[in-house]
């Protein structure tokens, strides 16, 4: 089945003339529109389509660029030109990007072709999908199941072959989680590899964008598309993007792979850990050598991150105030009510809980310590 | 410090948000959790550890001070609520 290919298959399925990239395309919007998964927010079927008769056109030339007509899809995170992109909240219901992101610009460069918008938690904020203004997101693996998140409808689509690939961005494990929950391959990349223009902020010293592909060669080739300096991010690393996919094949022998023990001390699914001594049994029988390792100061992980996180999220949000874009209320009867009901009505629970952690600690910062600490941490 | 319904709603009204009365015993729970996250990274040896503003070789980038954008104003104001000759309207400030 067409749906069930590599992007490799598909490539090369296409250079052979075994079908056009408009019957690809067609073939994955039909699946799509019966789909019972609630991945994506937005459908973009007519420029989808247009796009396919053009690869087709620049193929029938030799012209087509490396992975050209792969059908893949955004999370509704990334700014997408003329179509909606919600960040799967009310607050931004109406808000038509008006500009691209340099993640979808750069995909759409390489050749790939973006057949929507997919479904994700609030802002970014939560690990099932079920944050989401636009509904919860169902696992293909089991209907009664959460993909995980907030990156869930990336993951379901992927999975349930809705599309070949799709993006995602990850803060706290948003795009790893639903990868492992969902059966397939996500990586966040190291914060600076890929451009975070255009893509709408939560919590900005950890986000980052990455891939969620069916395999690590999928992973990769979309990994080497998406990632490069990029002048229009300040945080962005200007450092040359080496071929991830051509370094797939690499013998392992000698590779020293490390297990950090305290993780796998408690609370871990039986089921998890046979399935990772599976993998290390099978790297050690390729030639790998597992070294277990510590990480003493992985356990202030968690504080930090429900520190930092709400702290930059409250910051990064305060810019949603009914005045330029987004959610407005009804007949506001000054400025302050204005700004208090548009945030209320426009924000879902989780999101206001956030803001309101992230806030505490600002407050309570200036009021104890007053200036930041020796250690970095304001 | 004691998270209570007053700093509750002390927050709230700095964060421009309405907290409905009967969510406000979940948000002290869970701003009282984040003073104790914050207690437990106190714990953290930070004795001689250099801080950083990277954790690569990440450096500030500058560029020159020129315009490199067109104005897209109306573009832009597509997205606004509400607009008049270019400017965004909001509720009467000043009586």
């Amino acid at each position: 089945m067409i749906h069930e290919q590599s992007i490799s298959e598909m490539i090369q399925a296409l250079e052979r003339g075994d079908y056009s990239c408009r019957e690809l395309i067609s073939h994955h919007l039909d699946r799509i529109s019966n789909e019972n998964l609630n991945s994506y927010i937005t459908v973009d079927d007519k420029n989808a389509l247009n796009q396919a008769d053009e690869i087709d056109a620049l193929r029938a030339k030799g012209n087509a660029p490396k992975l050209a007509g792969i059908p893949i899809a955004h999370k509704d995170i990334f700014c997408t030109k003329g179509i909606k992109t919600s960040a799967g909240s009310k607050m931004l219901d109406n808000f038509i990007a008006p500009y691209d992101s340099t993640v979808s610009t750069k995909l759409k460069t390489a050749g790939c072709i973006s057949l929507g918008k997919t479904n994700m938690d609030e802002f970014a904020m939560g690990s099932s999908n079920e944050n989401s203004y636009y509904g919860p997101v169902k696992n293909p693996w089991a209907l009664d199941r959460v993909p995980g998140g907030s990156s869930g409808g990336s993951a379901a689509a992927v999975a349930g072959r809705l599309c070949a690939a799709a993006t995602g961005t990850d803060t706290g494990g948003s795009i790893r989680q639903p990868a492992a929950m969902c059966g397939i391959t996500g990586i966040k990349p190291t914060y600076g590899r890929i451009s975070r223009w255009g893509m709408i902020a939560f919590a900005s010293s950890l986000d980052q964008a990455g891939p969620l592909a069916r395999s690590a060669e999928d992973a990769a080739l979309l990994l080497e598309a998406m990632s490069g300096y990029d002048p229009k991010d300040s945080t962005s690393i200007n450092k040359p993007v080496p071929a991830f996919s051509t370094l797939l094949n690499e013998p392992l022998q000698g590779l020293r792979i490390g297990i950090c023990t305290d993780h796998f001390e408690k609370g871990l699914d039986p089921d998890i850990t046979n399935a990772v001594q599976g993998a290390l049994r099978f790297f050690e029988a390729a030639g790998a050598i597992i070294q277990n390792i510590e990480l003493p100061t992985s356990k202030y992980a968690i504080p930090a991150y429900y520190v930092i996180a709400p702290a930059e999220a409250s910051a990064n949000l305060s810019r949603y105030d009914g005045v330029r874009f987004g959610h407005r209320c009804e007949s506001p009867v000054d400025l302050a009510d204005m700004y208090k009901r548009s945030r209320s009505e426009g924000f879902g629970k989780e999101v206001k809980q956030r803001i309101m952690v992230g806030s505490f600690p600002q407050v309570i910062t200036m009021l104890t310590i007053g200036k930041p600490s020796r250690s970095g941490a304001s | 410090m004691i998270v209570d319904k007053k700093v509750v709603a002390d927050i709230a009204e700095l964060a421009l948000l309405e907290i409905p009365q009967d969510l406000q015993e979940s948000y002290i729970d869970s701003m009282s959790q984040i003073l104790h996250l914050a207690e437990e990274m106190q714990t953290a040896d930070t004795q001689g550890i250099e801080p950083m503003s990277s954790p690569l070789d990440g450096i500030q980038t500058l560029r020159p001070d020129r315009v490199t954008e067109s104005n897209q104003r109306p573009e832009f104001q597509k997205n606004a609520p509400l607009t008049e000759n270019g400017f965004y309207l909001v509720p009467k400030v000043i009586e």
